[in-house]
């Protein structure tokens, strides 16, 4: 079982390691010229003004906190998908009922404007 | 042994990101080395053969856990986002108080007698898992559903307040 691991990790390993290779062979090949306009953070459209970090609406916060009911959603599906196939007709209308129960509270959600994009 | 070494790898990954948690000065990037911090925690949970509290780890405080804190930095930030991070004058009291924390859960720890279990671990957690929750305990897997529908109805009405229509 652990074994089966040491490709994740090892996958893992890989995803950090590449990046910074292309990176540092990027930066050692390519030729360095700066001028303000290369260093410019847009190379066209309008310049923009003030801080990069602004106070966001409270309204953005109502779709993170749905995100997390249906994250932890996620965690009950999960052992149920790896047992399906043993755990039968009887698992499979539990299930039906738990989404069910947590649609109604997509439904209020929806029905309250908090998934409109303000 | 090659256990050991990657036992060793994950704790030395767990503690810097855990240390650049605290004394990286930019909140956001405080954030970040917190999620690398429970991907490390999700790593010793693999170790211990625990994977099914890998994957909540992962899901749970990896995913869901830190887009709760980023939101919440993104709706709070006041000022300067660079120096959003900082120690204030109560530094050395917060380390005396962290060191005696430490030193009560390290006597626990050593004092207390583990209990082993001479059963062979596992194959997969998962499986028994599900068995467990969809057949035995049935009504606290529902009560779940009930619990996370009230926590989702109370978050949106408290982050919208009552009353006030749109």
């Amino acid at each position: 079982m652990q074994q089966d691991y040491a490709g994740i990790g090892i996958f893992f390993l890989i995803a950090a390691v590449f990046p910074m290779i292309v990176l540092a062979t990027a930066w050692l090949v390519r030729p360095k010229r700066p001028s303000p306009e290369k260093l410019s953070t847009y190379e066209c459209g309008l310049e923009t003004q003030g801080s990069t970090w602004v106070q966001f609406k409270i309204s953005y916060f109502l779709y993170a906190l749905i995100f997390v009911v249906f994250d932890v959603e996620t965690v009950f599906l999960y052992p149920w998908a790896v047992r399906f196939s043993s755990l039968g007709l009887f698992a499979f209308v539990e299930m039906v009922i738990f989404i069910a129960i947590l649609v109604i509270g997509l439904w209020y959600a929806w029905k309250e404007g908090a998934l409109e994009w303000m | 042994m090659t256990s050991t070494i990657i036992f060793w790898l994950i704790a030395i990954i767990i503690m810097g990101s855990a240390l650049m948690v605290v004394l990286l000065r930019n909140i956001v990037h405080s954030a970040l080395f917190l999620v690398v911090t429970f991907v490390g925690v999700s790593g010793l949970y693999v170790m211990l053969q625990a994977d099914f509290l890998a994957a909540v780890q992962l899901l749970v405080y990896a995913g869901a856990i830190a887009i709760l804190l980023v939101f919440g930095v993104m709706l709070t930030v006041r000022g300067d986002i660079k120096y959003s991070n900082l120690f204030n004058r109560h530094k050395f009291t917060a380390g005396v108080v962290s060191l005696g924390l430490f030193l009560l859960i390290e006597r626990i720890i050593l004092s207390s007698d583990l209990l082993i279990s001479n059963k062979p671990a596992l194959e997969s957690t998962v499986g028994p898992i599900a068995d467990a929750l969809l057949t035995d305990y049935v009504i606290p897997f529902e009560a779940a559903a009930i619990l996370l529908l009230v926590a989702m109805v109370g978050a949106i009405l408290l982050a919208r307040g009552e009353g006030k229509p749109q």
